[in-house]
Formats: C-alpha cells, structure tokens, sequence
C-alpha cells in the first residue's frame, strides 16, 4: 500500500515568461506534519493552491489525498482542510453559528454538525464563549477554533498558512499540541510558513528558493547538513539570492490563475 | 531621557489597552518592545507619537509632553506604522519627495541618512506604491519615516509578515541608523528579535512584564531547562504531563523544554519513567533558557 497523502512530479506553473514553480517533486506521509517554506516570491502560494485544487498546473503531475489535482480538482477540495492566518472564520458569527456554516459547507449532515459541535465544546472547554460572536475573541481562542473547524470533515489533509503568527509564545504551543495530536490521528498538516520557528516544529521540511524546492529534510538534518544552529540560519545561507520579484523591474502578478 | 512614560493608562470601552505602563529610553538606545498581538504595542506608538490621548499618566518625547506639546514631537519624530501608510498610488519617488517636502526639507538635503536604505529600491523609483514587494514597501516607509533627520524613530512591527532574509537586513540598517545617533523605539511580536534590542519590555494584554537587557532576561530564569526528546512528540507531551514533578513543559521545535519541580531532579528518573511509557530514542540535556522561555514564565 502507498502511503503518500501527497505526491508531486516535475510541478510546474508559469505565468508568461516568468515560472512561478519550476519542475518541484516531493512526497508527504500520512500522518506527517510537513513544513513548506519560502521567502516572499519563492512559489510558495503559487505551488500550494495548485495542490489544493485551485490553479491549474502548466505541466508536471500531483496527487493530492489520492486525487490528481489536474483531472479531480474538486474531489481534492473535498478530502481537504484549509486554515489560513488572515481569514479563517466569520466574526459577525457567533463561535456555534461559524461550525454550523462550515459543517454545512463541507456537506455534513444537521446531525453530524451537532455531534461534532458538542466534540469541539468539550474538547476546546468553548462552553462559555459557544454563543458569543468570534469578533469579539482573542486572537488564540479563533485560531484554535479555526483549526477544529478546518478538521470538521475529517480531511486526510489540513492545509495551514502561517498558522501562528502574532500569537502569544503560550497559545503557540497549545496550538501546535493540536496539530500533534490531529497527526497522531492520521491526519497530515502541511504547513505554508516564513515564520522559522514554526518550521522548527515540523517532521520535515521543503525550502522553496526562486521556484525550485533547494533543500528537503528534517530541520534536525538540515540544521547539520548547513552547520546552522537553527532554521532561520539554514533559510538564509539557502535564500540568500533575492527572488525574482525582487531583482527585476517587471511586476508579476500570480495571483491570477 | 529620549522617551520618558510614567503610569500611562488607556482603555477602549471595555478593553484595558494599556494599564499603568512606565519606562524610559536613553539617548541613542535601541529599544524593543516585544509582545504578541494585543500586547497594547499600537497603543502605546499611539500615544507616544501623539496620536491618541493617554486616560492617565504622562509621558515624554525629547523631553517635550506628548499631550501638551504635541505639535513640535511631530517635527521631530519619525513613524513607521505596523500597517503600510503609504500612498499607493504614488511612486516611489512621490511618496519620498512629499514626506520631505511636509516636513519642510528636500531629499537631497538628509540623503546620507537613507542612502544605504534607499540604494535598494532607487531602480524601482517609478513605480507606484501599491504595487512594491513587502520587503521594499518596507524600505520606501522607513525612508519616508527617515527624510526628515528626526531624533526618535518608532517602528511598528517593521519585520511582521517579512520573510527571515529582508528580517536580518532590516535589523542590519537600524543597527546602522543607531550610530547615527537615534533613539529607536522598535515593537515585534517575535522574541528571537529580542536578543538584537540593547534593552527590552515584555508586554502581555496591557502590562510590562519585565524590562532589562535581553542577557539579564534570561538569566532571571528560576528553573533548569532540559531539552527532552524522544521517537514521539505527541506521546512524549501526553506523558510529561502525566509526569507527577513536572514544572513546566513547552514544545520547543524537535524538542520539549522541561523543567522539574524537585531540586534534587535526577534525568535518570524521568529517562526511565519515559522508557515505561514505551517510548524511545530518549534524550535529557540541559539547555540554556531563551527569552521565550522567560515570556512564558512571566506570564503564567
């Protein structure tokens, strides 16, 4: 049995003349937490909403929960999660409201929403802010809720981009418990960062440098391989080389598809 | 004194922004504030550039009241603010000439000051605002907050959302703008920025937690620290915590900082204890506490 919940060959997307992810090739467990890091302009955005079903590859071939994302981008959309730093849930919903929505979204029947609201409660201690508007929460209490509702359906894989920034050093680590134990559970956490310590916290971890992944590891091997004391070390003797956004004078928009 | 604050105070409706906040910064000092979102970082850049009105307390900038003599602070002060200020639709160029041309001076007249800053992003001179990098928008709003030649420098979370290379080359440049004698007041929610402040205050929901060098910081630590390791993460957090004489147990990248209650701790014990808990590839070594460590500690 093949164990990749992601698998990736020769990925490549370009934009005119300018190639935003240049022939990437990787492969990600189940079970695995996988660090996906670049410094601004790498391709990291790029790459990751081709693996999310959002952007079609130019060329090259990806699976993602079994899924080839070029054939099956909305069965992928199906089998995964996603939570990103910058929005992840309503604010003028409540915290109850917000779980009925997305259940809904994802396809969960009444049932099913209810069961899994009252497994969030108890497990996150929600009981007293279940009914108060998410607006008005601190900013460790929504990522931790944003999370769980990322997990609603069971997803093979949950997506996260930047998942931790701003956050105070305590709720970090409460946060990063839960995506240890989501793991533990099987289910694979690719994480989208520039935040090195968040890299720190990941199984292995791909470096994307000016569209090609340069460096795929450990942090642990990597942190040898480059004789750095820490991730952030690692990321600068590899990204040293400004990204092409940077260097040339021609503005490049990937965010069109 | 370059910032003088004295049991400043402020609250929004039912928020405490800032609760009873004093320290000072020297002439020439290199100053961070660091604390995580809602710490009151904004606040306090607020009400020290004279933007907003402190509920009680006082404070000073180059000796002037912020309060009474706002109007000259202004003139002597520059703002990076944590969210791009800029006019988007004016270039580059535009943006550096109209902020020199407010504060009454030219660009040529202070451009030793920026240069090695502005160096960077002159090849982009014509091109708007809105449409640089985050790492050169960043640039343009530290020239612009520079042009002037002001004694006092406030930074917004500068480094927030930058990736670890423009990160150091930001630090870089306020390490050189130090030496040309100005006072910095620099704010960022990432403590391994801490280490590069001459001083600190810790901030948490409204309060200082300490203020000292980043080295007497972590000396302050109460506890020994112990890298802990093993073939699990998950298992290996689940059972530290099922462990009796823990004192305190943070995730740590590949490693968990333990440390025990017990002053007579043996990490035998705990290595067998783990062993118990069917876990492997154990590993206890004694590690250094880092300003992530004393934050934590602090604000239990």
């Amino acid at each position: 049995m093949n164990n990749n919940v992601i698998e990736v060959k020769n990925l490549t997307k370009t934009f005119g003349d300018f190639t935003a992810v240049n022939a990437i090739t990787f492969e990600v467990k189940k079970g695995e937490i996988f660090g996906f890091l670049g410094a601004n302009g790498a391709g990291k955005t790029t790459a990751m909403k081709m693996l999310i079903g959002i952007s079609k590859p130019t060329s090259g071939k990806a699976q993602v929960a079994g899924f080839d994302v070029f054939t099956h981008a909305e069965d992928v959309k199906q089998s995964i999660g996603y939570m990103s730093q910058k929005f992840a849930l309503y604010d003028d919903l409540t915290v109850k409201e917000n779980i009925t929505f997305f259940g809904g979204i994802y396809g969960l029947s009444r049932k099913r929403i209810e069961e899994k609201r009252c497994e969030l409660v108890e497990d996150l201690g929600l009981k007293d802010i279940v009914n108060q508007l998410v607006g008005a929460l601190p900013l460790g209490w929504k990522q931790k809720i944003a999370f769980s509702v990322s997990l609603l359906h069971d997803p093979k894989i949950v997506f996260l981009d930047e998942p931790t920034g701003g956050v105070d050093p305590i709720t970090r680590r409460q946060f990063w418990e839960m995506i240890y134990k989501a793991a533990h559970q099987g289910t694979t956490v690719f994480v989208t960062t520039h935040y090195m310590d968040e890299a720190e916290y990941c199984d292995r971890v791909s470096i994307m440098v000016n569209g090609k992944i340069e460096a795929l590891d450990t942090p642990k091997k990597l942190k040898e391989q480059f004789r750095a004391e820490n991730m952030n070390d690692v990321f600068l003797k590899l990204a040293r080389s400004p990204s092409p956004t940077l260097t040339n004078g021609n503005e490049v928009n990937t965010d069109k598809n | 004194m370059s910032i003088s604050v004295s049991n400043i105070s402020k609250s929004y409706k039912n928020v405490n922004a800032l609760q009873n906040i004093s320290f000072d910064v020297k002439p020439g000092e290199l100053f961070g504030l660091i604390g995580p979102d809602g710490a009151g970082k904004t606040t306090l850049f607020r009400i020290l550039t004279t933007l907003l009105v402190p509920d009680a307390g006082h404070a000073t900038v180059t000796d002037l009241d912020v309060v009474t003599h706002y109007k000259a602070i202004r003139n002597s002060v520059g703002y990076m603010p944590g969210k791009f200020s800029l006019y988007q639709d004016l270039t580059v160029e535009e943006n550096l000439h109209f902020f020199a041309t407010i504060f009454g001076t030219t660009i040529e007249e202070n451009y030793d000051l920026i240069k090695d800053i502005y160096v960077q992003i002159e090849p982009f001179k014509k091109r708007r605002a809105g449409k640089l990098s985050g790492g050169m928008k960043q640039k343009l709003a530290l020239s612009c907050a520079l042009i002037h030649k002001p004694n006092v420098l406030f930074l917004d979370e500068p480094t927030t959302g930058v990736d670890p290379v423009s990160r150091k080359e930001f630090w870089d440049m306020l390490k050189r703008l130090q030496q040309k004698d100005i006072t910095i007041l620099v704010s960022t929610p990432y403590m391994d920025e801490a280490a590069l402040c001459d001083r600190i205050a810790l901030m948490q929901n409204g309060k200082i937690l300490e203020i000292d060098t980043p080295a007497a910081i972590v000396k302050h630590y109460p506890k020994t620290i112990y890298n802990v390791s093993s073939n699990n993460m998950y298992q290996l957090l689940e059972s530290l915590k099922a462990y009796k004489h823990h004192y305190s147990i943070y995730p740590f990248g590949e490693f968990v900082h333990y440390s025990d209650k017990r002053t007579d701790f043996n990490t035998e014990d705990l290595k067998a204890y783990l062993e118990s808990r069917n876990l492997s590839n154990i590993n206890i070594e004694k590690t250094a506490a880092t300003i992530e460590d004393t934050f934590m500690e602090l604000a239990k």
